[in-house]
C-alpha cells in the first residue's frame, strides 16, 4: 500500500503528502496537548517556590510536597471532601443501582415518567438545584443544621441520576437470555443475581461509583449553597483564590491526577493480564 | 387462515403419534412430554391456541413453522420461561405447568447460545452441576467437553470461540445435566450453511448416543426433516399436521403443509365421484384420480396436489411411464438447469404454470422454452386438499 503511493502521487511535495496522510494523527495529538497542558501546569506549579507571585514559576522546590498541610484548614477541607465523596458515592451507587434495576427490569405504572424525571437533575442548572435544595432545607427547619449532612444529601441527589443512567445502559445492553439460561440451569433467582447478573453489570456499577466520587469531590455550586459553616476542598480553593492560592493546592491536584491515572492503569493492566492468561 | 386451522387441527392433532391417543393412553404410564389444551395469550395476540402435543420419551421431535407461528413460545412454556394462559404441561407423571424453570428437569439450548461471557468454557458447562451441588464436576465436564470435541478449549472465554464452537458449548452445558427433555431453540440458525449441515449430523449422533428426548424448534424444513423422527408443522398457534418427515412430505393434509414442506403444484378441481379407494376429480376438463387415503376433503371441490418431482414431462403423445393421469397441451415457459435436475415451468391450457423437476438421468432429452409438452403423474402420488384453504398458504418461494 505505502509502497505504491509514492509512484502514484510522485508530483506532490513530500512534506505536504506526509501531512495529508497523517492529518488525523496530527489533529489527535494537538487535542491531547490541549487537554493536558493545564494538568502539566498544575504538576509544574506543585514544585514552585511561590511565596510572592503564585501565578509565575519562581524556582524549583520540594517544600510544598514536604509540608502539604502547612495550612491546616486546607487539609481539614480536603478530609471533609473525601468523607463526603465516599459516603455520597456509596449512597448514590446503592440507590441508583436499585433504581436502574427497577427501571429496566420491572414494568410498573409511571415507569416512563420516572425514566424522564431521573434525567432532570442532570439537565437542570446546578445553581437552580442548589438554591432549591437550600429553600427546601430552610423550609423544613434545618437552616441551623446546614453542614456535613445537608451537603451529603445534596451530593447523593445529583450523583443519583448519573448512576441510574450508567447502570441502566449497562443493564439494558445485557442479553435477557443470559439470566434465563441461568434459571434454566437450576440457578434460583438469588443465585442468578449473584452469579450472572451482578458480575455482568459490575463494570457499569464501578464506573458509576468512580463518576459519583469525582462529581462529589468536584462540586462547588450546590455545596456552597448548602454548606452552612462547613468547608469543602473546592470551597477552600475558591476562598483562597481571592488572596492567592497556596502552592499546596497544586500538590493535591497532582495527587488526584496521579490517583485517577493509577486507577485507569490498574484496570487496563488487569484486563490485559486476564486476556493474556486466556490466550495461553 | 382460520379455515386452515379448523380443517387441519382436529384431524391431525391426536392419534398421529403411535400410542399417544389420549383415550387409549389413559391409565397407562406415559413417560414423555405432554401438552394439553395449552393456550398462551399476550396482550394483543394469541401465540399458542389450544395446543395438544405428545412427545414420546427418547424421540427427536421437531416443531417446524414460520416465524411468529408460536413454536418458540411453546418451547419457552415447556422450559418454564413463560407460563401458559391455560392448559397443562406434564412430563411423565409430573405436572410442570407452573413449576419454576430451575425446578424442572428440562434444559434449553438458546438461539443466541446465551453463554455466560464472564465464565470460561469449563465453568459454563459446569454451571448446572454446581447449582445442584453435584459431585465429580471435573470428570463430568471433561467428559462432556470431549463429547463435543472441545476438551482443549476448557479455559477459554466464550468470546474466543467460533460460532460453531459456541454452539457446541451451549449444547454441552445443557446436556451435562441429563435433562428429561432437551429443548433446542433454532440452535443452528446463526451458523453458516456448511457448518449447519455438519452440526445437524452431529446433533443427531449425540441424540442417539445419549438417548434423551430432544425438542427442536426450527423454521428450516430441511433441518427438521433431516434430524427429527417426528415433525409437527405449526402455523398461527396450532399444529397443522404431525408425523414422520416422509409421511408429512408425501401426504400433506393442508395447503400450508404442502407448500411449507418442499413445494407443491395445487390445481383447482371438482370431485366427480368417490369410491372405496379412489376419488375421481375433474381438473379443468381432465379427469384425474386420487387415492382415498390421500383425499383430505369431504367437499365437492378441492386442490389436486402433486409434488414437482413426481410430475413427468414428455413430448406430446409420448408414452410416459404412467398408467395414470395425463394432461396434454402444456407449453414450457421456463427452464432452469441445476445439474442433478432440470426445473421446468409449464403453462397449462387453463393458464396456470406448473413446476416440474426432472432428474437428469440421461434417459430423456432436455426441453426448451416454447416447446409443447404433456405432463403425467402416477395417481398414487397425488393428494386432494380442502378447496377452502388458501392455495398459497405457507409458500416460501413463488412456487405453487
Amino acid at each position: 500500500m505505502s509502497a505504491a503511493r509514492p509512484a502514484a502521487r510522485g508530483t506532490r511535495p513530500p512534506a505536504g503528502r506526509w501531512l495529508r496522510e497523517h492529518l488525523v494523527l496530527v489533529l489527535g495529538l494537538l487535542v491531547l496537548l490541549y487537554t493536558f497542558v493545564p494538568i502539566a501546569v498544575v504538576v509544574l506549579m506543585s514544585f514552585n517556590e511561590g511565596t510572592r507571585n503564585v501565578y509565575a514559576f519562581q524556582s524549583f522546590t520540594l517544600d510544598n510536597w514536604a509540608n502539604v498541610c502547612e495550612d491546616q484548614s486546607m487539609c481539614d477541607a480536603l478530609w471533609v471532601s473525601i468523607r463526603i465523596g465516599v459516603l455520597a458515592t456509596l449512597g448514590a451507587t446503592l440507590l441508583g443501582t436499585l433504581a436502574a434495576f427497577a427501571l429496566v427490569r420491572h414494568d410498573f405504572r409511571g415507569r416512563s415518567a420516572s425514566n424522564l424525571l431521573i434525567f432532570l437533575p442532570m439537565a437542570a442548572p446546578e445553581i437552580v438545584l442548589g438554591s432549591s435544595l437550600l429553600a427546601l432545607f430552610v423550609a423544613a427547619g434545618f437552616s441551623g443544621q446546614l453542614g456535613f449532612w445537608t451537603i451529603l444529601i445534596a451530593h447523593v441527589m445529583f450523583c443519583l441520576s448519573f448512576v441510574v443512567v450508567t447502570v441502566r445502559s449497562r443493564l439494558a445492553g445485557m442479553d435477557d437470555s443470559l439470566e434465563q439460561a441461568a434459571m434454566d440451569l437450576y440457578a434460583t433467582p438469588a443465585q442468578t443475581f449473584w452469579r450472572v447478573t451482578l458480575p455482568l453489570v459490575f463494570p457499569g456499577i464501578l464506573g458509576a461509583a468512580l463518576l459519583s466520587f469525582s462529581l462529589s469531590f468536584d462540586d462547588f455550586i450546590v455545596t456552597n449553597l448548602n454548606a452552612g459553616t462547613e468547608l469543602t476542598f473546592p470551597m477552600y480553593v475558591w476562598g483562597a483564590s481571592q488572596r492567592g492560592v497556596p502552592m499546596q493546592v497544586n500538590v493535591i491536584g497532582t495527587v488526584m491526577f496521579v490517583l485517577s491515572i493509577a486507577v485507569v492503569l490498574v484496570g487496563e493492566l488487569g484486563s490485559r493480564r486476564r486476556s493474556r492468561a486466556l490466550s495461553r | 387462515m382460520s379455515q386452515v386451522a379448523e380443517g387441519a387441527g382436529p384431524a391431525s392433532a391426536p392419534g398421529v403419534v403411535p400410542g399417544a391417543d389420549p383415550g387409549g393412553a389413559r391409565g397407562a404410564a406415559y413417560d414423555g412430554l405432554r401438552l394439553r389444551s395449552v393456550t398462551k395469550r399476550f396482550a394483543t395476540f394469541t401465540a399458542v391456541d389450544d395446543l395438544d402435543l405428545d412427545v414420546p420419551a427418547g424421540s427427536f421431535f421437531a416443531l417446524l413453522g414460520p416465524s411468529g407461528c408460536g413454536k418458540t413460545t411453546t418451547l419457552r412454556m415447556v422450559a418454564g420461561l413463560e407460563t401458559p394462559t391455560s392448559g397443562s404441561i406434564t412430563l411423565g407423571e409430573q405436572d410442570i405447568t407452573w413449576a419454576k424453570p430451575y425446578r424442572r428437569p428440562v434444559n434449553t439450548v438458546f438461539q443466541s447460545y446465551a453463554l455466560f461471557p464472564h465464565l470460561d468454557i469449563f465453568e459454563n458447562v459446569a454451571f448446572g452441576l454446581r447449582r445442584r451441588k453435584r459431585k465429580d464436576v471435573k470428570e463430568k465436564v471433561a467428559e462432556m467437553l470431549d463429547l463435543v470435541e472441545l476438551g482443549s478449549q476448557a479455559r477459554k472465554k466464550p468470546a474466543q470461540l467460533s460460532g460453531g464452537q459456541q454452539q457446541r458449548v451451549a449444547l454441552a452445558r445443557a446436556l451435562i445435566n441429563e435433562p428429561e427433555v432437551l429443548l433446542l431453540d433454532e440452535p443452528l440458525g446463526a451458523l453458516d450453511l456448511k457448518l449447519r449441515r455438519g452440526m445437524q449430523i452431529e446433533l443427531k449422533r449425540i441424540q442417539t448416543e445419549v438417548g434423551l428426548t430432544f425438542v427442536h424448534v426450527t423454521h428450516d424444513q430441511e433441518e427438521a426433516m433431516t434430524m427429527a423422527d417426528t415433525v409437527a408443522v405449526m402455523n398461527a398457534g396450532v399444529i397443522e399436521q404431525m408425523g414422520a418427515p416422509a409421511e408429512l412430505y408425501e401426504n400433506p393434509r393442508s395447503t400450508f403443509v404442502a407448500n411449507f414442506l418442499g413445494q407443491s403444484n395445487l390445481v383447482a378441481g371438482t370431485v366427480l365421484s368417490r369410491s372405496a379407494d379412489l376419488t375421481t376429480v375433474d381438473m379443468h376438463g381432465i379427469q384425474v384420480s386420487v387415492p382415498t387415503a390421500r383425499t383430505h376433503t369431504d367437499g365437492d371441490a378441492g386442490w389436486v396436489g402433486i409434488r414437482p418431482e413426481k410430475v413427468l414431462i414428455g413430448d406430446e403423445g409420448a408414452e410416459l411411464d404412467a398408467p395414470g393421469n395425463t394432461i396434454p397441451g402444456g407449453v414450457v415457459t421456463d427452464v432452469s438447469f441445476v445439474g442433478v435436475s432440470t426445473q421446468y415451468l409449464v403453462r397449462m391450457p387453463w393458464g396456470q404454470e406448473l413446476q416440474v423437476f426432472a432428474q437428469n438421468t440421461g434417459r430423456q432429452r432436455l426441453f426448451t422454452t416454447g416447446e409443447r409438452v404433456e405432463l403425467s403423474w402416477r395417481p398414487e402420488y397425488a393428494f386432494l386438499l380442502d378447496a377452502a384453504q388458501d392455495a398459497s398458504a405457507g409458500a416460501q418461494r413463488d412456487g405453487a
